[in-house]
């Protein structure tokens, strides 16, 4: 009896399933319904600092909102039109397939399993985060080869422990390892000199050291040990959308590396360098979009290293080194391919 | 013989049996090991309180442009990280220039309430029906607009307090006719009314609340095409009522059991239809008798709502946690955020045990089975 209910309920949704994917297949391209709509509709976290969070006023700010942004200034001509729609790591993927939202700028580690079997697709990388380590100064280390022995404080239940078992297996060294339940109370335990050093994602490691009474004593050691490609994600089988979204993102890195930025975009529009004269126009039909895609994202939104600062560099209470992420010709790795 | 033809007064009562130095010594310092608790107790709270007063009050930080003048040393609580955006904790992302609405919407609920409060009132159970069926779609329409010029503010601008509080009270509201309509067919004699009411309870109290949010928000669209945009708020609100109705049903039929048998055979032998008994007869003892458990219900519940923000809600704890707490000029402060978000809660939470309380007592007619 209860073997037929199982099966029972499987048909029908498989059925469902099966009537939703038709469907969808007859649906029009997501470039259309955004242009109809009107309005992008984009997935971001329910709120952490830098990347999407929001502001007083309700607006949401941030490294992943300013990618959003850049996208519906290109396909709609207004950075402003933008619906953000806050989901947990949990149910992101799924707003995704569901067509929720048009695309999915949430802080997302592009992985093979994500890529290759969740009906997904990632369009860059906005972010290389990887898991990097936080000590105090007075310790005097310049590296965490120094470390050995080293009692790390750590979120339990994380990747990051098994990165950190393996970087230390590998190198011959040996840690104990204090965990804590969230990072919050991770922070708690590295202030109360419970352990040499805390460890976790780099972005996150900018924003536990603002929570310490005093920040400048602490400092953030410059290994990586581990790789977090953060980028924005959109649905397989729209190849249009796919690079859309893909374009958007290399625009603003081009930008930077050309020097257009959100000021002198009006006047680069008249430049006689034939790079710029790419970037700021005339390549858009191949997109499916107007002529003025990428300059609207640079005049609405600002090329990479502005929307970089503003929400989690130098000019942000973060105040994250671009390391990784700067110019694949200034020490980074951000690199895009050209526009021709 | 001498007969008193008046009462001798009292005597007053011996000094050592009375006043503060009695009261002391027969609570606090009865035994060598009461004495040893007691002392014990008074250091705990020297040690305890001060602290705790120092930074809840003297030390707090009331009001700051920036987060550099709630850190130091000496600093106690931070409260500005609370008081500089409270409009968002107690209404979430709807327009501050809108806020009128939501509490044009409160404060008539609470002026429509108060008279039900008081014994002497006329016509109690046509307000009482009219703050319970109509009212909602008032404040529905207040909160939502879209009728009468007022401008629609969706529902995925609501967060906050008014969030917390408008959940609660429809799953409240819902619930509790459903549960007991539940429970009376979990007791009926008809095999299939009794089974599919069976089947409904069971079901709906055997998956968590945060699955039933879950499959609302994230498996429906699945199901649905693609171009429906069944609002999110409202699949979790139906989730919920379904979920709470379920529970309501078993503490009503908790009390429904605990009802002699003679009351339905009386009711019965009065000619009542099944009905009119239970309306007349039955529940009003019944529902008397699980004030408690009902309530304990919708105090679960309404601290269960904070389970929203796993399907991107913003209740009143995820716009402290979350939204003010990934504010990067303001990290560093969830403590305030926790205990304000804590204290918040206790507070709903006391007021409904003590009007619970209070309605048990008011009903109290002296019967006891």
């Amino acid at each position: 009896m209860k073997k037929r209910i199982l099966l029972g309920l499987a048909t029908v949704a498989l059925l469902s399933t099966a009537a939703y994917a038709e469907k969808s297949d007859k649906k029009m391209s997501t470039l259309d319904s955004v242009k109809k709509a009107g309005i992008l509709k984009c997935g971001v976290t329910t709120g952490l600092a830098g990347f999407s969070a929001a502001d007083k006023k309700g607006n949401w700010t941030g490294l992943d909102v300013d990618t959003c942004r850049g996208i519906a200034a290109a396909v709609l001509g207004d950075a402003t039109k933008v619906k953000f729609n806050p989901l947990t790591a949990k149910e992101r993927f799924t707003a995704l397939q569901s067509g929720e939202i048009d695309v999915l700028s949430r802080n997302t580690t592009w992985t093979l399993t994500r890529d290759a079997s969740l009906g997904l697709n990632f369009a860059g990388v906005n972010y290389y985060d990887g898991q990097g380590f936080l000590v105090s100064k007075k310790l005097g280390v310049k590296s965490v080869n120094d470390l050995d022995g080293a009692q790390v404080c750590i979120q339990a239940g994380t990747t990051t422990e098994l990165n950190l078992a393996d970087y230390f297996k590998s190198h011959n060294m040996k840690f104990k390892a204090i965990t804590f339940d969230t990072s919050d109370q991770t922070i708690k335990g590295f202030e109360a000199g419970r352990c040499d050093m805390l460890t976790s994602d780099q972005s996150q490691l900018y924003a536990l050291r603002i929570k310490l009474a005093k920040p400048e004593d602490a400092i953030v050691l410059p290994e990586v040990i581990s790789k977090e490609p953060l980028g924005p994600v959109v649905r397989q089988g729209d190849d249009q959308w796919f690079n859309i979204v893909k374009w958007s993102l290399n625009a603003m890195i081009n930008a930077e590396e050309l020097g257009v930025s959100k000021a002198n975009a009006k006047a680069m529009k008249k430049s006689k360098d034939p790079a710029i004269g790419r970037l700021m126009g005339g390549q858009g039909e191949k997109l499916g979009l107007s002529d003025d895609w990428s300059y609207n994202i640079i005049s609405q939104v600002g090329n990479y290293a502005e929307i970089f600062e503003a929400n989690v560099g130098k000019d942000s209470p973060l105040k994250i080194d671009r390391g990784l992420n700067a110019l694949w010709n200034k020490g980074g790795i951000m690199y895009a391919p050209p526009i021709r | 013989m001498y007969v008193t033809d008046h009462i001798l007064p009292a005597l007053p009562a011996p000094s050592d049996s009375k006043g503060v130095l009695h009261w002391l010594k027969t609570n606090l310092f009865s035994s060598p090991i009461n004495i040893v608790l007691t002392l014990l107790g008074l250091l705990l709270v020297y040690k305890i309180l001060p602290p705790i007063i120092d930074w809840v009050f003297i030390n707090a930080t009331w009001t700051a442009d920036n987060s550099a003048e709630c850190k130091g040393e000496e600093k106690g609580a931070c409260w500005a990280f609370i008081s500089n955006r409270f409009g968002q904790v107690m209404y979430g992302f709807y327009p501050p220039e809108q806020f009128w609405r939501p509490n044009l919407a409160g404060i008539l609920l609470i002026l429509l309430t108060i008279p039900l409060f008081f014994e002497k009132t006329p016509k109690k159970v046509i307000l009482g029906g009219f703050v319970l069926v109509v009212f909602p779609f008032i404040a529905f329409v207040l909160i939502h607009g879209g009728y009468f010029g007022l401008s629609t503010i969706e529902t995925d601008k609501w967060g906050g307090l008014m969030l917390t509080l408008i959940i609660s009270f429809v799953g409240i509201l819902c619930a509790l006719p459903l549960g007991i309509i539940l429970a009376l067919g979990r007791r009926s004699n008809m095999p299939i009314v009794k089974s599919i009411c069976v089947i409904f309870i069971e079901f709906w109290r055997g998956v968590p609340l945060i699955t039933v949010l879950f499959m609302s928000s994230v498996m429906l669209p699945l199901f649905f095409s693609g171009g429906t945009d069944f609002d999110k708020l409202a699949r979790a609100m139906i989730g919920i009522i379904l979920f709470q109705s379920a529970y309501v049903a078993e503490v009503v039929r908790g009390g429904l059991q605990a009802i002699p048998k003679g009351q339905y055979e009386a009711a019965v032998a009065m000619g009542l239809s099944y009905w009119k008994s239970m309306f007349l007869i039955i529940l009003p003892q019944a529902l008397k008798l699980v004030i408690p458990g009902l309530v304990n219900t919708f105090i679960a519940l309404f601290k269960d709502t904070t389970l929203v923000l796993t399907i991107g809600l913003f209740d009143l704890l995820a716009i402290v946690e979350n939204v003010l707490g990934s504010d990067s000029a303001w990290l560093g402060f969830h403590t305030e955020g926790l205990v304000f978000a804590a204290f918040v809660f206790w507070m709903f939470c006391f007021a409904m045990s003590r009007y619970s309380m209070s309605l048990e007592r008011k009903l109290h007619t002296g019967h006891t089975h």
